[in-house]
């Protein structure tokens, strides 16, 4: 006890007693000084006193605690070795591997579940928020029954109820369903084909990449020449083929490999091909299938602000359903759309967090074992915020530079 | 097809057409080639997710009985007297059973008040008084200790309770700090205005679990030796500051929402900041923001299930607390349905009711 | 009939606009009963009546905003019907301007002009720009060309919709209201722009509640209550003496005698 509160009264209390005294000269200061201007800085000088002697009596007490506790400090354990396992990783990684890269090794999970959930709850959303203004009664009532169904029973329960479903409901590993042959289900995962290394499908990856360069390209100069012939070419069909037909041909150029690694039951595990955790699966399906409610929502809130006026006035025109559809309706409907959308990108990838509840190795489970082994929570725990934060601040940044960019003028 | 959507502004029928079952079938399932295939493919869905679940859900289920029963059908039928056989437990969690009658009462309470708060009629100062004499009663009744009701400390708390005490606490002691950020964070002051930002950003650039992390593992950390606070208080601390900085930015969208000529009004009858923020400004913004507080009160119900990945047993993780027992493990998906469905059936019912008091704040404009 | 077939000799000689026993139903509501109108090319119609008359239908209805259900509507000898080639046809044919502008507020001004030119008559955009900025000129707007909808004035507004209907080179101008949700000292700058073209010899048909427009311009006023046609008639004659009750009534309480 006599250490502490030497320790107590040599380092932090007269600072402490300083910000309070600063703190109550400012009070009065705000309380009878009548000058506004005056009054408002003393108010500030108050409430960054109040701070200090708050920020400095908790740091005080964390470091009397850790020392009490002998829990080191410091981010020096990020390059010590880790010594625990991870189920899936992106990049090679084992136990001798060190905290720091287990941690890189959880934020790529943590990018990865994240980024697939966004492609399937975009492709989700916006196709249920479509059906959802159909003329047609029984489309409409799905749609709204899917929404309000997902939006209303927490996330959590989601990823329980898909990972208790998956491991519950489906056969144990040796009598793995398998609905297509090749494919098998099982609560151990999902096993699938992939074609085996060869220099005909590395072509084809290329073959895609320069498909999309093309198609891009190639809409570009379709459009400048319309600007100075006034002709409309088929761009839609030509980026489709280019995309399609050049990964094609590269394959073909490549020699047309067809052979497949296809899992096959081997004693206790399957071998060959690849497969899916029930993890991943479990937070990747909730993740997806919950904010795709919610961008259906933003995705019928959009199309409907946009007015009947502006539909009827491209008709008067003469335009057809489908340049109205481009040029009128969707970029009125985006710009809508895409600030609450880029919200619910947000939530998924903090969401993506609840991974720790079913074991997916996720920044926050990777963060949560190093706690525990380390047990420097204050380290650990600033991490987890900090990558959220930034990653958070990164995208608010982009979208809202993307939003004034595209922000109609008004007076 | 897009643009026919902007729903049935235009529909065709002819005088004295017949509005029977055929007309309307016509009219809102194959009014043309592409509807048709969509009612196709929606009815093909229909037969196939409806009856697998039927035959799960009722055909097959066992709804008497013991749990050899539930064994036999394990895998093509729900067991529903899991839920018979673990409601209490799930309902109240740990809390002991023989005085399981007091968390209900509370409960009764607690939804009682709720539930007059929602009525625009009782919106009286008496129903603040309500309130303060109901969170004693439902002290009183949770803890016990006086009275001749025994103690009973936090960590038995569970359930539907404990997500209720956790979620009203959290939008009741948010909404003053809330309101605090939102006025800071539109202050002519920037050094608070800085803070006030600083702090709403942060947190809600961050996901709740390591708030409720921090609350959990660092709170012990911040509090000078031998000072304890126990593992409920400190998630409910995590949850209202977490709460407040997004009910701060629903408040804010009231005050923005403000017609300018307000404040200008204030100003050109002399009001002082204070003066003007408390009689003119907040009251307004306040009103306007119901419904969007509604909102984040649902999201907060919801939310408050992540405290059972720091060890409180909520309604959620008192239903994984009764699959805990090896016999009835194979049926938790049962239990988590239960639960769903508590929830689905709150957060619907307040939806609608957000939809409702928005619907009457449109109806009061228009007057 | 096709877009392609219709015989010029017919479309030059006969009415412009067909209009034949016309009825339109909203569930059981009738909206327009039995609508006969011919006009003739270069013809002036104002349509006027109370509101909910089936004014504004009936013009929606010449270039298929709204569907009918029975009788037939010719338009520059194209019949409309359900064919989507024709009702293309028709729509470059006939313009026209509505009540709340409908500018699409996400493109300048010059580029609102230019939307139709070329995604429809498959200008190069240099060559549609060049029309645009001469239609802007015209109304008068031509220095706000690169401004969007939102930065101007009702009246501009509505003038630019105007604007943007001539680069089509439409034959017809249906107008719905025109000035209705302009405040008053924009009407007169919208009427001017109006009147300009009425002089240009362009089929008009306006519905409109400016009596002293319809007095000026029109060569006929057409007076509708509930979904009908009552009466017909120049404007002189019109004014000057009405002949049925539901006129006398309407005109009392519009010009207030």
């Amino acid at each position: 006890m006599l250490p502490l509160t030497t320790g107590y009264f040599a380092g932090y209390q007269p600072m402490q007693v300083l910000f309070g005294l600063f703190a109550a000269a400012a009070l009065t200061g705000a309380i009878l000084i009548k000058d506004r201007n005056l009054k408002g800085m003393l108010w500030e000088a108050l409430a960054v006193s109040l701070i200090l002697m708050l920020g400095t009596y908790l740091a005080h007490n964390t470091i009397v605690n850790l020392a009490n506790r002998k829990i080191a400090t410091g981010f020096d354990f990020l390059d010590r070795e880790a010594r625990f396992e991870i189920s899936e990783s992106l990049i090679p990684y084992s136990a001798a591997s060190t905290y720091g890269r287990a941690m890189l090794v959880g934020f790529l999970n943590t990018l990865k579940v994240s980024i697939l959930g966004i492609i399937l709850a975009t492709i989700l959303g916006v196709g249920i928020g479509i059906l959802s203004l159909t003329r047609n009664w029984l489309v409409r009532q799905l749609a709204g029954g899917y929404v309000h169904f997902l939006r209303n029973i927490p996330v959590l329960l989601h990823i329980f109820l898909w990972y208790t479903a998956i491991t519950n409901l489906l056969p144990p590993l040796r009598q793995a369903l398998s609905p297509v042959p090749g494919i098998y289900l099982s609560q151990r995962g999902f096993f699938y084909p992939v074609p085996e290394p060869a220099t005909g499908w590395t072509a084809a990856l290329y073959g895609l990449i320069a498909g999309v360069v093309l198609a891009v390209a190639a809409t570009r100069v379709a459009r400048l020449r319309q600007d100075r012939t006034g002709e409309i070419l088929p761009t839609g069909l030509v980026a489709i083929l280019l995309v399609i037909g050049v990964p094609l041909i590269a394959w073909l150029v490549g020699g047309a490999p067809t052979a497949f690694s296809v899992p096959a039951l081997k004693g206790f595990n399957f071998e060959g091909g690849t497969s899916i955790s029930p993890e991943f699966f479990a937070v990747f399906g909730a993740l997806s299938v919950y904010t795709s409610a919610y961008i259906a929502e933003n995705t019928r809130a959009g199309i409907l602000a946009v007015s009947r006026g502006q539909i009827e006035a491209g008709r008067t025109l003469g335009l057809s359903e489908g340049v109205i559809l481009r040029q009128i309706i969707l970029p009125q409907a985006l710009r809508v759309i895409l600030p609450p959308t880029t919200n619910q990108y947000l939530n998924l990838t903090k969401n993506s967090s609840l991974s720790v509840a079913v074991g997916y190795p996720d920044l926050v489970s990777i963060s949560n074992t190093t706690l525990n082994q380390t047990g420097q929570a204050v380290e650990c725990i600033s991490i987890i915020m900090l990558v959220y934060l930034a990653t958070s601040l990164a995208t608010s940044a982009l979208m809202n530079w993307y939003n004034r960019s595209i922000k109609v003028v008004e007076r | 097809m897009a643009i026919e959507m902007t729903g049935p502004a235009t529909m065709a029928a002819p005088a004295g057409a017949p509005r029977d079952v055929i007309g309307w079938l016509r009219e809102n399932l194959f009014s043309s080639p592409l509807n048709s295939v969509l009612t196709l493919i929606s009815f093909g869905l229909i037969v196939l997710v409806v009856p697998p679940l039927v035959r799960w859900g009722i055909l097959n289920a066992v709804w008497t009985g013991g749990l050899e029963r539930c064994k036999a059908v394990q895998g093509t039928g729900a067991c529903w007297i899991f839920i018979a056989e673990k409601y209490r437990l799930i309902l109240f969690g740990l809390y002991p059973f023989k005085e399981q009658w007091r968390p209900l009462l509370m409960t009764v309470v607690l939804i009682a008040l709720l539930a007059a708060s929602m009525n625009r009629a009782f919106w009286r100062p008496w129903l603040g008084l309500a309130w303060l004499l109901g969170y004693l009663a439902m002290g009183i009744l949770m803890w016990g200790g006086i009275f001749g009701l025994a103690f009973e400390d936090t960590d038995k708390w569970g359930g539907l309770p404990l997500t209720l005490i956790l979620s009203v606490n959290a939008i009741a002691f948010s909404f003053p700090l809330a309101i605090a950020l939102a006025l800071g964070r539109r202050s002519d002051l920037p050094v608070i205005r800085m803070i006030c930002t600083g702090f709403i950003e942060l947190v809600r650039g961050v996901p709740l679990i390591s708030v409720l992390f921090m609350a959990s593992l660092m709170i012990p950390l911040f509090l000078p030796a031998g000072v304890d606070i126990n593992k409920l208080l400190r998630a409910q601390a995590g949850i209202i500051l977490f709460t407040g900085a997004y009910v701060a930015e629903v408040i804010r969208g009231g005050l923005q929402a403000l017609p300018k000529g307000q404040i200008e009004a204030a100003d050109s009858l002399g009001l002082g900041y204070w003066q003007k923020t408390g009689f003119v400004v907040l009251p307004q913004a306040l009103s306007l923001v119901i419904p969007p507080m509604v909102n984040s009160f649902i999201a907060t119900f919801k939310d408050t299930s992540l405290v059972i990945i720091i060890g409180l047993f909520d309604l959620f993780g008192s239903a994984r607390l009764a699959a805990n027992d090896p016999a009835w493990r194979p049926f938790y998906v049962e239990g988590l349905l239960f639960v769903a469905l508590i929830y689905f059936v709150s957060c619907f019912s307040l939806a609608r009711y957000s939809r409702y008091v928005e619907r009457l704040a449109r109806q009061g404009d228009q007057r | 009939m096709s877009a392609a077939e219709h015989t010029p000799a017919e479309a030059a000689s006969g009415p412009i606009i067909r209009i034949e026993h016309l009825g339109k139903w909203y569930g059981r509501f009738q909206a327009l009963k039995d609508v006969n109108l011919a006009i003739a090319r270069k013809e002036r119609i104002v349509i006027c009546g109370p509101s909910g008359s089936g004014k504004s239908t009936l013009i929606r209805c010449i270039n298929k905003l709204e569907d009918y259900q029975e009788g037939t509507i010719v338009v520059d000898g194209v019949t409309l019907d359900e064919n989507v080639k024709n009702i293309e046809h028709i729509r470059r044919e006939v313009g026209m301007v509505f009540q709340q502008f409908n500018l699409f507020p996400h493109l300048t001004i010059l580029q609102n002009l230019t939307l139709a030119p070329v995604w429809v008559r498959k200008m190069p955009r240099k060559e549609a720009e060049a029309l645009a900025m001469r239609y802007l000129e015209r109304v008068q707007i031509a220095e706000q060309a690169g401004k969007f909808p939102g930065q101007l004035s009702g009246g501009q507004q509505q003038r630019v919709a105007i604007a943007r209907s001539l680069c089509m080179n439409p034959k017809i101008m249906l107008f719905d209201e025109p000035t209705s949700a302009l405040d008053p000292e924009m009407i007169k700058e919208v009427l001017e722009v109006m009147a300009g073209l009425a002089r240009e010899g362009m089929t008009m048909l306006v519905v409109t509640h400016e009596m002293g427009f319809a007095r000026e311009i029109a060569d006929r006023i057409v007076f509708m209550d509930k979904g009908e046609i009552v009466e017909q008639a120049p404007p002189k004659e019109f004014f000057a003496n009405p002949k049925s009750e539901r006129t006398k009534l309407f005109l009392s309480q519009i010009l207030g005698r």
